[in-house]
């Protein structure tokens, strides 16, 4: 028997106070898998994210990352760190560290969690900089970097972690239109690269081109899920179908 | 009204100047200390640890209610009448002691202020690329409080460079204290005050010079 792969995530409950916003998720993702979330706002698919690493505490059920199973109810310190450290995360404000360069941003974490060399973080980042077209940027604050350059640095700063799940909240939600087609060329190089991926979007035609699964949430639950061409041309729920109406 | 004795004001200059390192020496170890004192509480408020949050939100109840005045004679005059350690301690010890207690309780709670002030996504980051608690506050919140509390923080080394010379009252001959002996010689006083004032007013200003420096030097990261 080898070591359990990919994600698993059985049983999610999280509530806000009277407002029960996960109920009962459960959710399998193989290795190398892109799937995205899509549904109305409000209706906890960010918060679904966010429960993975702990960013917002989900009250129970269990996430399982490669071998690594966590049990939400009793998570101590130890194990919320151990999860981060398996995951990695975009977010939609980008929330780059103001007080580092680019380049700092992404060996940030390389050189003090990760234990790498400050030469080594360097190369990385450097190779990553390339890779996302910013290589002239590497000694910028993010002050003086666009949206889109802002983004683009807060992916190249989750790719270099090596994650087994990167998580993409919202990504081009709060740029301009003309930087969102930067950052999800970036995303759709990210995909080709197999890695696992969990994306809440609401670019629909950009979740039809790279997505394996396309699941839709309403109301804290999962309502419906399928590869794109079955979820988003034959929905079987109505409550799927009054979404898709609206959107596309 | 009778023309200044500038012959007299000028005298004094090189004596009273012979004073300004233990001025310096006394503000100087007590803005370190109180700084030390001061980011440990304010981090304390932020993450609120139970039991020791009542005991800092007292300290700095207490030592920003009551004047500094009254607390270097509770610690030169009082305390050693209780606390027999304490018999020993010097004026120059208690002004220390007093000012660093004294305005740690006001510097926590403005480095406390520019903690919080800082985006809280950044924390979140820092958190969601694995960093711990303690990595996340000294490489990536503290600077950036930093750059927000520093005019604050150097307002209160001001007040503490001329919190010293209440060290006079504790019978410690600083440049208040000489500056009294002089003018009690001369019956100059108001040359010997005017002098005086003219001393700590260019330190003042020489720290004033160094703080456009240092926010300068902060807000490297901010420049677009």
């Amino acid at each position: 028997m080898t070591s359990p792969s990919g994600i698993a995530i059985s049983d999610l409950n999280k509530a806000f106070g009277d407002t029960h916003v996960l109920k009962d998720i459960s959710l399998e993702i193989a290795p190398g898998e892109r799937v995205v979330v899509i549904g109305p706002s409000g209706t906890g698919k960010s918060t679904l994210l966010r429960s993975l690493n702990f960013l917002d505490r989900p009250d129970s059920g269990t996430i399982r990352v490669g071998d690594l199973s966590v049990d939400a109810a009793k998570a101590s310190r130890g194990d919320i760190l151990a999860l981060r450290r398996r995951t990695s995360f975009v977010f939609q404000n980008y929330a780059l560290f103001a007080n580092k360069t680019a380049r700092e941003n992404i060996t940030q974490a390389l050189i003090t969690v990760q234990g790498k060399s400050t030469a080594d973080a360097n190369a990385r980042a450097d190779a990553i900089l390339r890779e996302t077209g910013l290589a002239d940027k590497a000694n910028s604050y993010p002050a003086a970097l666009s949206g889109g350059q802002q983004q683009r640095v807060g992916i190249g700063r989750a790719m270099a972690l090596d994650a087994d799940l990167m998580l993409f909240d919202e990504p081009t939600s709060a740029l301009d239109p003309e930087w969102v087609g930067e950052v999800l060329d970036l995303m759709r190089r990210v995909a080709e690269k197999r890695q696992t991926m969990l994306i809440v979007t609401h670019e629909m035609q950009f979740a039809r081109e790279i997505a394996d699964r396309i699941i839709f949430m309403d109301g804290g639950h999962i309502v419906e899920q399928g590869p794109p061409s079955q979820l988003l041309e034959a929905p079987q729920d109505p409550r799927t179908k009054a979404f898709l109406r609206r959107v596309v | 009204m009778s023309a200044l004795d500038f012959g007299y004001m000028w005298s004094l200059v090189p004596i009273l100047l012979s004073y300004v390192p233990l001025t310096l020496f006394m503000a100087l170890v007590g803005m370190a200390f109180a700084l030390v004192l001061a980011s440990a509480m304010a981090v304390e408020r932020v993450f609120r640890v139970p039991v020791l949050d009542h005991f800092v939100r007292l300290f700095i109840s207490f030592f920003r209610g009551t004047p500094l005045l009254v607390q270097l004679f509770l610690f030169y005059y009082g305390l050693p009448q209780v606390l027999s350690f304490m018999s020993g301690i010097n004026g120059v010890s208690a002004t220390i002691m007093g000012l660093t207690l004294h305005f740690s309780a006001y510097m926590a709670e403005s480095i406390r202020a520019a903690i919080m002030g800082v985006d809280r996504s950044q924390w979140e980051a820092a958190q969601a690329v694995g960093m711990t608690q303690g990595q996340m506050m000294r490489q990536i919140i503290l600077p950036q409080a930093a750059r927000v509390a520093a005019p604050t923080l150097v307002n209160y080394f001001i007040d503490m460079i001329k919190g010293t010379s209440l060290a006079f009252t504790l019978g410690v001959t600083e440049l208040m204290g000489a500056t009294q002996k002089e003018a009690a010689g001369s019956f100059l006083y108001f040359e010997a005050f005017l002098v005086v004032a003219a001393i700590y007013w260019i330190m003042v200003e020489a720290l004033a010079f160094g703080q456009r420096h240092l926010e300068v030097y902060l807000n490297k990261a901010h420049a677009r």
